[in-house]
């Protein structure tokens, strides 16, 4: 199934995949198709062995058990191969602090055997790609997160990749910093690149992914596009309502098709959420905030795992 | 008195830090120079066949109260240096200080107090080995101690200003190689300045190394004049107050919100 | 590193089955060179300090000239005839600066990349592989380890220190020891948890540099203890560089190149395969 490596459908095929770092099991067999040229997303709090799948499917970290090919190859076999023709944004910069902004864009080809001559080429290229042209001769220390991010993704693009590996590209950048970054993601997936995002930001996923898993301690609790697990999973909207710290919030399940209880709110699944309000104050309940959205993936999880995904 | 007592934090702070991490700095401070003594004072002493160019005293005597020396002006180098580029940078140790009711001077005087009480330990220890091993060539060698202290107090001062204008250890190095490497082999520990050519001589008075090994060896072999004695420790005094001057200067500039 | 292979896939035969079991696949990338590349980059703007470190061995050999050699008029050389003080010391040192110069590199600046930097993480996204790094590591060591040392001979040569054409071998001889002492020294980096444990490197340095013939012929010690120093690598090298220099050559030092030929290897192997395990894990 596997021969024609060229024309693979399936960029990334996981069966029953499994890591363990000494007795702790962080990936506890996960099943994973990744199809050529969509945007595939693991969503999923900390800890949840997000980072352990991307290592494995980067062939820089072996695999415990099951079966996994990339690029229709085994990574156990032909690491080398599979990773000349991937790039990896990994969870936290790795920039080459001693060497300025084009040379690590220059050496990192240099990495993957490219002559000189294009990689200084590429390196042009990429500079304009990551807007980072008028900073290309300055020392990489000083950059602003938001630019590091983008150098290690300009980076991550010097062997023009069929496959581009993002863990958590933009946690800790400020919301234009996050922004800016997404444009940029856009653009290669309208390129053809296939990619792979990690995150634990329902906001980044719905953006970002045509398809994604939730994933929660080292296992996937559903699958699909983003408005079908909002389908699946949960309302049209819900009503968020918020009381005074410490006082007893009220039993108000007949009002909606389910209730989640937070520390500091009450979140009422249902179709129409400005009715469900009117029904609550009609019942002469006061809450001291109340508002009324559509449903999202946090929702998802909440509904999937009982517990929010940011805590 | 509020200035030394503040200090003392500075030290006691200092203190804490050794306690954890003793067994790093043991290897350097006293089992390097107690290997050098034995390697060069008894192994390449064994081989001199002529004892004439210093007094004809034994090798092993002649060199033991020079390196108490040198190794207090090395110790008092890495002191100066990285740990001081550390507490600014790294560890931000000073930092810390200073948002209490420290001042940047204080931190100084606690730092140059923690060097010192350091460097006398370091020597003490080695006087005490070096008498063991038959070493001593005259009961002065006690107060090599505390010229030793002495020369490696009086390069620390001026280096730990130094070392406070910089924001990167990369000059480091230089100093290592071309100051306190020239500085080891040709300020008279090991052969007297008498065999280096003329034009080097003033280059050498310039170093605390040359006037500690002078003073220390002079105490040692009881032939030390007073009025040479005066002139030495005036001039290392000099140094320190001199570093003192410039350390409190820089470090306010850098501390001073 | 577990790298499991599947059986069926494994027909070569056996004798690269046992290279295959030492170096598995994944570990070399047969790019080696980058890495050399990207040093060569790094220290553009430092030739400074890359030239400097010729200055500390041309320190030595002046204060030998000038000091240490006036205590000593001549010592028994390696074939028992009298040779001059500072001819006795300066191979030695020539050793011993090539010891020092591949062990610093090999332990702390690895360790830094390693520990720190998270440099060779990123190397490894690459088609490049553990082996690589070790290589391209030790070979960029070596390269300025040979510079060093072909000025340390330049100058030994002018100083009149050198007794025959077989000095011309004292170069790649001093290349082979930096090479099985930086593979060594990188192999025990691998195991080193926090700086700490360099004292640890200090404390294994620093008497072989003091003891092992540098500055005194062996015969300085008891019999007991002669046997002990004679079973240190530095004493091998500083035997081999000690005969080379001064023209006394046989046979017997085939023995010194093989023990550090093998020092070499087994450092090179270990080093790749613990870097592979540690950040491949
Ligand atoms: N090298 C390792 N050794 C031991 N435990 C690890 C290692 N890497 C990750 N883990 C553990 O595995 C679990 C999953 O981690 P990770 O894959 O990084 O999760 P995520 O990226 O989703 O936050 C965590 O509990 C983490 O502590
Ligand atoms: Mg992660």
């Amino acid at each position: 199934m596997f021969v024609n490596v060229g024309g693979v459908e399936n960029l990334v095929e996981a069966k029953a995949l499994t890591k363990h770092f000494g007795t702790f099991e962080a990936v506890r067999g996960i099943d994973v198709e990744v199809r050529r040229g969509e945007a595939f997303g693991f969503l999923g709090p900390n800890g949840a062995g997000k980072s352990s799948t991307m290592r494995m499917v980067a062939c820089v970290s072996g695999r415990t058990g099951g079966e996994l090919k990339v690029l229709g190859m085994d990574p156990d076999r032909d690491g080398p191969k599979i990773r000349a023709r991937i790039g990896v944004v990994p969870q936290l910069d790795n920039l080459d602090l001693e060497l300025t902004v084009r040379q690590n864009l220059q050496i990192y080809g240099r990495y993957f055997g490219m002559s000189r001559q294009r990689c200084r080429e590429k390196a042009v290229e990429l500079l304009e790609f990551a807007q980072l042209a008028d900073r290309a001769d300055h020392e990489v220390e000083p950059l602003s997160g938001g630019m590091k991010r983008r150098l290690t993704i300009a980076r991550s693009l010097v062997n023009d990749p069929e496959l581009l590996l993002l863990d958590e590209p933009t946690t800790g950048l400020d919301p234009q910093a996050r922004h800016l970054l997404w444009d940029r993601l856009f653009r290669l997936k309208q390129d053809g690149v296939t990619l792979i995002i990690t995150t634990h930001y329902m906001d980044e996923a719905e953006q970002l992914c045509d398809r994604l898993v939730v994933m929660d301690g080292g296992r996937i609790a559903a699958e699909g596009s983003p408005s079908e697990l909002i389908n699946r999973y949960s309302t049209r909207e819900v009503l968020e309502l918020r009381f005074q710290p410490g006082a007893e919030k009220p039993d108000l399940e007949r009002f909606a098709e389910r209730v989640e209880v937070l520390p500091d709110r009450l979140l009422l699944y249902t179709q129409d959420g400005e009715h469900t309000l009117a029904k609550v104050h009609e019942h002469g309940v006061q809450p001291i905030q109340s508002l009324v959205r559509r449903s999202s993936l946090e929702d998802v999880f909440l509904r999937l795992t009982g517990r929010t995904l940011v805590d | 008195m509020q200035t030394l007592r503040a200090s003392w934090f500075g030290f006691e702070k200092h203190w804490l830090w050794y306690r954890r991490n003793w067994r790093a700095t043991a290897v350097s401070s006293f089992l390097s120079p107690l290997l050098f003594l034995v390697a060069l004072g008894l192994g390449f002493g064994s081989q001199v066949q002529s004892t004439a160019l210093i007094g004809g005293v034994p090798y092993l005597q002649y060199l033991a109260p020079a390196l108490v020396v040198i190794t207090a002006v090395q110790g008092a180098t890495f002191e100066s240096t990285y740990a001081i580029m550390s507490s600014f940078l790294w560890q931000k140790t000073y930092i810390g200080m200073v948002a209490t009711p420290i001042t940047p001077a204080q931190v100084v005087y606690g730092q140059v107090m923690w060097i010192g009480s350091q460097l006398f330990v370091r020597s003490v220890v080695f006087v005490v080995i070096a008498v063991a091993l038959g070493a001593a060539g005259g009961p002065g060698i006690g107060l090599a101690v505390l010229f030793a202290t002495l020369a490696g107090l009086a390069f620390s001062c001026p280096l730990i200003a130094y070392s406070a204008t910089l924001d990167k250890p990369d000059s480091f190095n230089t100093v290592f190689r071309f100051v306190l490497m020239p500085m080891t082999l040709f300020t008279g520990a090991f052969f007297p300045v008498s065999q280096l050519p003329n034009w080097l001589l003033p280059l050498v008075w310039l170093t605390p190394a040359w006037h500690g090994i002078e003073l220390a060896r002079g105490a040692t072999f009881g032939t030390l004049g007073l009025l040479p004695a005066l002139g030495h420790t005036a001039y290392l005094v000099a140094m320190i107050a001199v570093g003192l001057f410039f350390s409190v200067r820089f470090f306010h500039r850098r501390l001073a919100v | 590193m577990t790298r499991t292979l599947d059986p069926a896939n494994r027909t070569a035969p056996a004798s690269v089955g046992l290279v295959w079991r030492i170096i598995p696949p994944g570990l070399y990338g047969g790019r080696a060179s980058t890495l050399v590349e990207r040093s060569a980059l790094v220290n553009r703007r430092g030739w400074f300090v890359l030239v400097g470190g010729a200055f500390e061995p041309i320190l030595f050999l002046w204060s030998l000239g000038l000091g240490f050699g006036q205590f000593v008029a001549s010592v028994a050389g390696p074939d028992g005839q009298p040779v001059s003080y500072a001819a006795f010391v300066a191979p030695a040192l020539l050793a011993a600066s090539a010891m020092n110069g591949a062990v610093y590199d090999a332990t702390f600046n690895v360790f830094f990349k390693f520990k720190y930097a998270k440099l060779y993480d990123a190397m490894l996204a690459t088609p490049m592989g553990p082996l690589d790094i070790a290589m391209g590591e030790i070979a960029w060591a070596l390269l300025r380890g040979g510079l060093y040392s072909a000025g340390f001979l330049a100058v030994m040569l002018g100083m009149g220190l050198i007794a025959s054409p077989w000095a011309l071998l004292a170069l790649p001889a001093a290349l082979l020891v930096a090479f099985a002492f930086g593979a060594v020294g990188m192999a025990a980096t691998t195991f080193m948890r926090s700086w700490q444990d360099f004292d640890l490197v200090q404390l294994a340095v620093l008497p072989m540099f003091l003891f092992s013939t540098t500055f005194f012929p062996l015969s300085v010690y008891p019999g007991w203890l002669q046997a002990v120093v004679t079973w240190t690598p530095l004493y091998h090298a500083i035997e081999l560089m000690r005969g080379l220099t001064l023209g006394v050559v046989g046979w017997g030092m085939l023995g010194h190149v093989v023990y550090f030929a093998v020092l070499a290897a087994v450092g090179t192997v270990v080093a790749a395969r613990r870097l592979g395990s540690l950040l491949l894990d």
